[in-house]
């Protein structure tokens, strides 16, 4: 009989599997604001401008690749919610910014044949995760928390209605502002880990998955959370028995149980 | 909110010289009115004429020139004027899963609605559905109500925190017309029981006829304003809604559906 709790003898195992328990919730919580708002596809731009972030850090000489794609990330959802503000076209401004920061970062790191050495980031290596980097996302797991206590409501309400929470005293612009930077820290914080071709697909399918079988608040958050944690935990552990990517694993059983709500829904409509 | 016997006549809401333009494009300009509470207040004008620019511009949601003051006639202090604004529809598609309380909680409190649901929170939200008779709906999807039903629901969250002004910015679109009735009659009871005037952007003016107090007829400006009988029975409503109008048209195409 295999030994199902071998793997967390090894040390990187243990630091993967702390991983996986801050970023799959945190993914799953902010999901659910990602779906309701349909800023999937800002989400998924979000994740490219990572390459950016890291090429305007090797140009000026940044060591702390982290910093340069943070600061870029940030202004990056700020610029893109000011542009989507006063025009109706937002999805192809979106994908306008995303593949002119995509190809701007893939010409500065391919420099001279190097860009294999970025090339980690693509599809991210949750085994590799140091404690610091552990301390990293444990902080914006517990800003984000905090975020959705105090602020969750006025984010609705916003989503709902502008012009009616405007009315009501919401300081609507904020609240848009405050959502993208989270999104924008999370994006590229969790992004080595994950990896920018399949960071959207797990930030979007819990909550996606959620939607198709919740019929209010309390249970929308309360699948998401389950089916991002329970994805990720097994994903985690199979990827070591099977001895593939982690971040590719846990995505296909997200969307295993995304196709599985959905059918469930449709049948109890 | 709290019912009264009587609106005390006393608040009076002023709207001087507003205007609104997008870059060279005037869409209001010079718009004056004076709105008592207690009173039903229409505006109607052709599609286009500034009605909803109106409204925006009320709610402070786009930029304007002019003022909206808010004052009590028997001592003259201005006051802060609170606004209940009730919107034509809600950016909540199929499938959405925000419930009728999710919905209100979220606007009116600030305990979270991804929470249990709080006793209190509930039972206040409920209380303010009773008032539209909408309370049996708390805990049933936004996307699943009717338009009627919706309306109620936003009823209740627009005069929650006691508005001065009730706002509506035609509501009554995607309502049949028992319910239309049901709507204006609501529009009564609320403007002789609660203390507020309401503005009313409407498309139908056999409605509007039967019940407004006041009808501002607008096209980029205030055309005409008064009573029913001095503002259809005029000149400017002639002009307004005969020749190329759409109003009369949809109207028509209403009462053949």
């Amino acid at each position: 009989m295999p030994d199902w709790t071998s793997w967390l003898e090894y040390g990187f195992m243990k630091n993967a599997l702390a991983a996986v328990i801050i970023i799959t919730p945190l993914f799953g919580l902010m999901g659910t604001m990602i779906v309701n708002k349909k800023m999937a596809y800002f989400s998924d731009a979000l994740g490219h401008s990572a390459l950016t972030g890291i090429a305007a850090g090797v140009v000026f000489g940044v060591q702390n690749t982290s910093i340069s794609m943070v600061v870029f990330a940030v202004i990056f959802a700020l610029l893109l919610n000011k542009i989507a503000e006063s025009s109706t076209a937002v999805d192809t401004i979106i994908s306008v910014f995303s593949s002119c920061s995509v190809a701007v970062g893939l010409v500065i790191l391919s420099k001279g044949g190097n860009f294999s050495r970025y090339s980690s980031i693509l599809v991210g290596d949750v085994l590799s995760i140091t404690k610091q980097e552990i301390g990293y996302l444990a902080v914006i797991f517990v800003v984000t928390v905090v975020f959705w206590f105090f602020g969750f409501n006025w984010l609705n309400s916003v989503c709902i209605h502008k012009a009616l929470a405007g009315s009501k005293g919401i300081p609507v612009k904020l609240m848009d502002d405050i959502f993208a930077v989270l999104t924008a820290l999370i994006v590229v914080l969790s992004i080595k880990w994950v990896g920018i071709l399949i960071i959207n697909a797990l930030l979007i399918l819990p909550a996606a998955s959620a939607r198709n079988i919740s019929e209010n608040m309390r249970e929308y958050h309360f699948f998401s959370l389950l089916f991002a944690l329970f994805s990720g935990v097994l994903g985690l552990v199979l990827s070591y028995y099977t001895s593939v990517a982690t971040g590719p694993m846990i995505v296909i059983l997200a969307s295993v149980i995304y196709f599985a709500t959905y059918f469930w829904g449709k049948h109890n409509q | 909110m709290r019912k009264i016997i009587n609106p005390c006549g006393f608040h009076c809401i002023k709207v001087n010289h507003l205007g609104v333009s997008f870059g060279d494009q005037v869409v209001l300009s010079d718009v004056n009115l004076h709105i008592h509470c207690g009173s039903l207040n229409a505006v109607i004008g052709k599609n286009g004429a500034g009605k909803s620019t109106l409204v925006r511009a009320m709610l402070n949601n786009i930029g304007h020139t002019g003022s909206i003051e808010f004052r009590d006639t028997k001592n003259g202090r201005m006051k802060k004027l609170k606004i209940g604004y009730v919107p034509q529809s809600v950016n909540i598609e199929k499938n959405t899963p925000v419930s009728v309380y999710d919905l209100l909680a979220g606007f009116e409190s600030r305990y979270p609605v991804f929470l249990p649901k709080s006793r209190k929170v509930y039972e206040r939200m409920k209380s303010s559905l009773r008032i539209f008779e909408a309370e049996d709906l708390i805990d049933k999807q936004v996307c699943n109500l009717s338009g009627g039903q919706l309306q109620r629901v936003l009823l209740s969250l627009a005069i929650m925190d006691e508005p001065n002004l009730l706002l509506l910015d035609e509501p009554v679109s995607g309502i049949d017309k028992n319910g239309m009735e049901l709507f204006f009659q609501t529009m009564d009871y609320l403007k002789k029981h609660y203390d507020l005037a309401i503005i009313l952007i409407s498309h139908d003016l056999d409605y509007v006829a039967k019940y407004a107090d006041h009808v501002v007829l607008l096209d980029q400006t205030v055309v005409k304003q008064g009573t029913v009988r001095e503002v259809y029975g005029s000149p400017e409503f002639e002009e307004v809604f005969s020749a190329g109008n759409d109003e009369r048209w949809i109207k028509e195409e209403k009462e053949n559906a």
